[in-house]
Formats: C-alpha cells, sequence, structure tokens
C-alpha cells in the first residue's frame, strides 16, 4: 500500500527558502503570489496492514524522524 | 578530564575537537562510532561538527538517531557533561536533549567567517571560568545556525540564563532569534553551540579564547 507525508512549517516560524522562491517568481513576471511556504513530500510503499494500523504506524513514523516538530506539522494521506 | 568524541559517517570536524580535547586536557580522547549502543567512562562526551548523512533529511537529525544516542541521553541524565558544536548543535536539539530548533540561515547562505560572541551565563560548568559580559572573535562555518524556539521556550531559557552564548556587535550570521548562539540544559550540564571553540586554541589559530570552555568543565569536574 501507498501513503504520502506531507511536512509543512508551522504558523509563525519564518521561511527564508520560501521567502527566496517568492521574490524569484516576482523576478520572472508572476504577478499576485502573496505568499509560499516550502515543505516536504514523503511517498511511502508499506507492506500491507489495515488503514487504522497504517496510519498510526505512519503518525509515529512522523513523530520519531519525517517531521521536526518543533517546527513542523505533518498530514499523512493513505493512497 | 577524560573525554569522548562520537563519530558520524559525515562528520569533519571531529579531528580538530579530538586535537583540542587532548592538548588541553593532556589525556588520549575516546573515539566511539555511531553504531555502538555503549560509551566509554568518560566526563565530557563531544558530538562534533561537520555535515553527518549529509545533513539529509534535516541537519542532524539522523545522527540523533544513532544506536549510540540513548546511551548519551542516560549519561546526560546522570549529569555527565555533553558538548555539542555546529553538527553537534543541530543533534542536540533533534535527540531532545536542548529545545528549539536550527534552522536555514535567513541570508540562505553557508557562513564561513569570524563572528563576536558575548559569554551572556557562566552559570553552567562550560562558562565557569569564563568572564560574563565578555566579547570574544570566534570562527563560525553553518548552513542551518538560525536558532529558532517558540515563545515560552525562549523565556524560559532567558529566565534561566540559559543562553550561554550570543552572537555581539551586529554580527549575527544566521537570524537566530534573540543573537542566541549557545543554549545549555536546564541542569547546565550539556551545552549546544553553533560556533567552533576548538579551532581558537593555539596561536597558529589567530586566538586562544576556546580554551577557556574546556578549562571551565575541567576546573568543574576539579573542583
Amino acid at each position: 500500500m501507498k501513503a504520502r507525508v506531507t511536512v509543512t512549517l508551522k504558523n509563525g516560524v519564518l521561511d527564508p527558502q520560501g521567502k527566496a522562491i517568492e521574490g524569484s517568481l516576482g523576478s520572472l513576471g508572476f504577478e499576485g503570489v502573496e505568499g509560499i511556504r516550502q515543505g516536504k513530500v514523503f511517498d511511502l510503499e508499506l507492506a500491507d496492514r489495515t488503514d487504522a494500523q497504517a496510519k498510526a504506524d505512519i503518525e509515529a513514523m512522523c513523530e520519531q524522524l519525517l517531521a521536526n516538530t518543533v517546527i513542523e506539522n505533518y498530514s499523512i494521506e493513505l493512497l | 578530564m577524560k573525554s569522548a568524541v562520537i563519530l558520524f559517517p559525515g562528520s569533519n570536524r571531529d579531528r580538530d575537537m579530538i586535537k583540542a580535547l587532548e592538548q588541553i586536557s593532556g589525556q588520549p580522547v575516546a573515539t566511539v562510532w555511531h553504531t555502538e549502543t555503549e560509551l566509554p567512562d568518560a566526563d565530557l562526551y563531544v558530538l562534533p561538527g561537520g555535515f553527518s548523512y549529509g545533513d539529509y533529511l534535516r541537519s542532524g537529525a539522523i545522527a540523533a538517531r544513532s544506536h549510540i544516542m540513548p546511551a548519551l541521553k542516560a549519561a546526560a541524565d546522570q549529569g555527565r557533561h555533553v558538548l555539542g558544536v555546529c553538527n553537534g548543535f543541530q543533534m542536540l536539539t533533534e535527540a531532545g536533549l536542548l529545545p528549539g530548533a536550527l534552522m536555514r540561515n535567513a541570508s540562505l547562505h553557508f557562513v564561513c567567517k569570524e563572528v563576536m560572541l558575548e559569554t551572556t551565563s557562566t552559570n553552567s560548568a562550560f562558562t565557569s571560568r569564563m568572564e560574563k559580559g565578555k566579547v570574544w572573535r570566534c570562527p563560525v562555518a553553518h548552513h542551518d545556525g538560525n536558532y529558532f524556539a517558540d515563545a515560552e521556550t525562549l523565556k524560559e531559557l532567558e529566565g534561566e540564563s540559559r543562553v550561554a552564548f550570543r552572537y555581539a556587535d551586529g554580527t549575527n550570521p544566521n537570524g537566530s532569534l534573540n543573537d542566541i548562539a549557545g543554549i545549555t540544559s536546564a541542569k547546565g550540564n550539556v551545552l549546544g553551540m553553533m560556533p567552533h571553540p576548538e579551532n581558537l586554541i593555539e596561536d597558529l589559530h589567530g586566538g586562544l579564547e576556546g580554551r577557556a570552555l574546556f578549562e571551565s568543565v575541567m576546573q568543574s569536574l576539579a573542583a
């Protein structure tokens, strides 16, 4: 089974990389971009298990490694 | 003072640290590969600078989950001294031994230069021989040194005088909140700092100011 984890910076945490990307889009002529926050996506392939078990397992992975919960939020999608 | 340096794939400041410890303590320094699960007996354990695991995922994140880390946490709980410099500081925050996180430098640039540091607290064993308020020159070399913590944690760090070093004279190289360059744990036996005191211990380095940090630990052990 497949799952996707999306990790994003928490509100209030500065994102200089997002700011630089925003500036670059502006210099390419894209107008009206009012903010960009850079995040990470992890695509996981897991041996079969129930959806509930998969979510619980991935949540543990996020808490222990995939996200730094001091500065990041995460969301889990089963695909 | 008996000391041990923990080694990770991608560490590159380990030899500088070992040399500094050998010179100052006058004793051989143990090295521990990250796959070990037990630490040799030592008064000071050091996580060196470098680029463990190529800074993959987040700087220090993978090293912080190494097999050796439970033993290091146990040693810290028992009051042994733990020092993390640069990548080692990143590991300490990732491992939960120190609060907060070290994020990409605000400038987005890797910075390799000398900054001015103010010793802002002399409460811990690492700074007891230093002079509070003294401003000294120290090298930094990092891409992710931008210290971040939530407002509550910052208040706690400041209130408990746990900010050991601050960038001074407008030399904050990375956007760190409150100009934080180094912090200690609540008990004061764990120090994480981005600058490299191990690179300021002999005349050829252009200064000896880094020695005071290691000498402080030695003196507190003797006390």
